[in-house]
């Protein structure tokens, strides 16, 4: 934890107030298929799991949503996909891959038949919409996270 | 099934900031709650609490809120980290079980302690979804485009819930915003988060709501017209937003039905909906007609205090079953992104 | 194999502006001039210091006025710490007690020096050891710790009913 006592003031009510920041290092042990997801992305590759119905999810479910039973196929998926709803962050946050606005959308990858949350650097409101292509845009130094895609990035292509 | 009711309510003023402690709040709402039964604390069999300790930013605040309560001597008491609403649910199932008759329910929260729309992102998957640190409003925003582009919404509807909810707010005290806005003002205004607008989404706010329960004959003996809970029932969706509806709430519909809404008419619906496009979808989902008044205390729109906005609704619809301007009245809350849960409630007076 | 990704970092850091509300401002403020201010229950009249929250937590009453305790009080229950911890500061092993000031009804914890942990006992009258006074911020952290005064132990008596 920092801020504190050193870094108090007092409210017109006499209250004291001081800030405080709450930190945890948080570490955390992936599993079997969210380590194969990770480590195919840091290999720039995506991966998903294939469901009791057919369906393919991105990114993978350990259990199948409808029979609950442990999936175990894999499917290879692109990492190129389709807009389907978008919003706009005009204020980026600490912790964002990008720190000037940016979209944030789900994406239809090609192949996977669930959707992706991520961000897109479209550079304004105005420069997106939904049905728009996407390309992932690969981090020079991954780590095996999410955050191996740094962003997705409008490609040209008419929105289907 | 033993007859529940809620018999009185009480709730803080909502403000936008304040110097006082969780603790501090919560004083004079359960005093008041009390005073308002003619109860005093003995009288009350279980205290069950909803809050967040991701919200005060320190870990097991809650358990301090039972300095609130003077628990003196031992009370049975729990909590969910939850909103209140959910606690209330704790609270009627705890009375089935025949342990008790009577319960005081409460949520409470200072939102304004930190940034509540980046608090909220610690409810999303923290291994592929949060890291990325999505806050709450622009998940909001991706779901509301969505109904817009499918038609399932328009942006003249979600300006006319703003306009109905902001004027319905001015002859409510206890709300934070208000205001009379003309349709073409609410839809000229600056976009805070494309497509949402500043009075598509909620007034976040520090706030205390409290209400108590009580079995069968207890409850007409300490109300003179009880707010009987007919139906009540949560229901609860995939955590995983890629894998979900974006447009319909299945676990609102669902829950609606399995607590009897359709039986019969609604008179009053207090919808626990945080932005405009999300109190459509919900009308939609929970069968709703015109006939029905929607958030007559202007809604979470016009104040939202996290962890007591749902039990403030249940307070409210109740209200006007014991003030006799209704007879049947419809209480929601929710909770996570693009309403990831809903809890249900029909009342009715006798 | 074991290249595999098998763990991730998922830093969580929030910022907070925390508020210690009204009714505990004289009990801050009496630590910034050394003194120790708690508050008295109007209903149950216990002293508590430090006036947490300023509520009573026996009957959930506000607490009402301003009551200055100690310096001085009577241990009454005490542990001896000797496994060392991450973040540890101070040598082990010490003594962590809870502390009876005298006219307070609420016992408050702190570190007990410059005796031995073995001599260590129930009944052991303390006073504080404060900081420098420049060093003072609104905080029991500008006390050091409490030692022992060297009187005679407080009578079993005296302390029983805080057990």
């Amino acid at each position: 934890m920092s801020g504190g006592t050193s870094e108090y003031s007092i409210a017109a009510d006499g209250s004291f107030t001081a800030p405080l920041e709450l930190s945890y290092p948080y570490k955390r042990t992936v599993g079997p298929i969210l380590s194969r997801f990770l480590t195919s992305l840091r290999d720039q590759r995506v991966e998903g799991t294939k469901g009791s119905d057919g369906r393919v999810h991105v990114p993978p479910a350990e259990f199948d949503p409808v029979t609950g039973e442990h999936l175990t196929e894999w499917v290879d998926v692109a990492s190129t996909g389709t807009i389907v709803t978008w919003s706009w962050q005009p204020a980026p946050v600490e912790g964002n891959t990008l720190q000037h606005p940016f979209a944030w959308a789900l994406i239809s990858l090609d192949g996977a038949d669930t959707n992706l949350l991520h961000a897109v650097d479209a550079g304004s409101a105005d420069a997106i919409k939904t049905g728009m292509r996407v390309t992932a845009r690969w981090a020079a130094e991954p780590s095996g996270s999410i955050s191996d895609i740094v962003c997705f990035d409008l490609t040209s292509g008419s929105p289907t | 099934m033993r007859e529940v009711a809620i018999i009185a309510s009480a709730q803080a003023d909502n403000t936008a900031t304040t110097t006082s402690t969780p603790v501090e709040m919560l004083i004079p709402v359960i005093q008041q709650v009390l005073a308002n039964a003619s109860m005093t604390k003995t009288d009350i069999g279980f205290w069950c609490h909803g809050s967040c300790d991701y919200m005060t930013g320190q870990p097991f605040s809650f358990v301090s809120a039972v300095d609130a309560l003077g628990a003196w001597p031992p009370i049975i008491e729990s909590h969910v980290e939850a909103d209140g609403a959910f606690a209330l649910y704790e609270a009627w199932l705890k009375i089935q079980t025949g342990e008790i008759d009577t319960a005081l329910v409460f949520g409470n929260g200072r939102s304004s302690s930190g940034d509540i729309n980046r608090i909220l992102t610690l409810q999303l998957d923290p291994y592929v979804v949060g890291p990325l640190w999505p806050d709450d409003r622009s998940i909001a925003a991706m779901q509301a485009r969505a109904c817009l582009e499918s038609g399932v919404v328009t942006e003249r509807a979600m300006a006319e819930v703003a306009q109905r909810n902001h004027r319905n707010a001015l002859t409510n005290p206890k709300a934070l915003r208000r205001g009379d806005h003309s349709i073409e003002a609410l839809m000229a205004a600056q976009l805070v988060a494309d497509p949402l607008r500043e009075l598509d989404c909620p007034a976040h706010a520090d706030g205390v709501t409290a209400v108590i329960i009580a079995a069968g004959d207890r409850a007409r003996g300490l109300a003179a017209r009880p707010a009987w809970i007919r139906g009540i029932d949560h229901r609860i969706e995939s955590q995983n937003l890629g894998n979900r509806s974006m447009t319909t709430l299945p676990s609102a519909a669902l829950a609606a039905h399995k607590a009897g809404v359709a039986n019969d008419k609604i008179d009053v619906a207090e919808l626990h909906a945080p932005y405009t496009h999300q109190e459509l979808l919900l009308t939609s989902a929970l069968g709703l007609s015109e006939a029905t008044t929607i958030n007559p205390s202007g809604g979470a729109l016009c104040a939202n205090p996290m962890m007591s906005a749902g039990l403030a609704r249940f307070a409210e619809a109740a209200t006007r079953i014991m003030n006799g301007t209704a007879d049947r009245a419809l209480g929601h809350a929710s909770s996570g992104p693009w309403m990831q849960q809903n809890l249900v409630c029909v009342l009715e007076g006798e | 194999m074991s290249d595999d990704v098998l763990r991730i970092r998922t830093p969580i850091s929030i910022k907070y502006q925390y508020s210690a509300g009204p009714r505990v401002s004289s009990h801050l403020l009496g630590l910034m001039d050394g003194r120790f201010v708690g508050k008295r229950c109007p209903v149950c009249e216990l002293v508590y210091m430090p006036p947490r929250n300023g509520t009573c937590a026996k009957c959930g009453a506000l607490l009402g006025e301003d009551v200055e305790v100690g310096q001085r009080g009577t241990i009454t229950t005490f542990c001896v710490v000797n496994v060392p911890f991450l973040g540890q500061t101070i040598k082990i092993p010490y003594v962590s007690a809870t502390i009876l000031l005298d006219g307070a009804d609420m016992g408050m914890q702190h570190l007990i020096q410059e005796v031995d942990a073995a001599d260590v006992r129930m009944g052991m009258r303390v006073e504080p050891v404060w900081r420098p006074r420049e060093e003072w911020q609104p905080s029991l952290e500008n006390v050091l710790h409490f030692r022992p005064t060297g009187e005679p132990d407080a009578p079993f008596e005296s302390y029983a009913g805080h057990l």
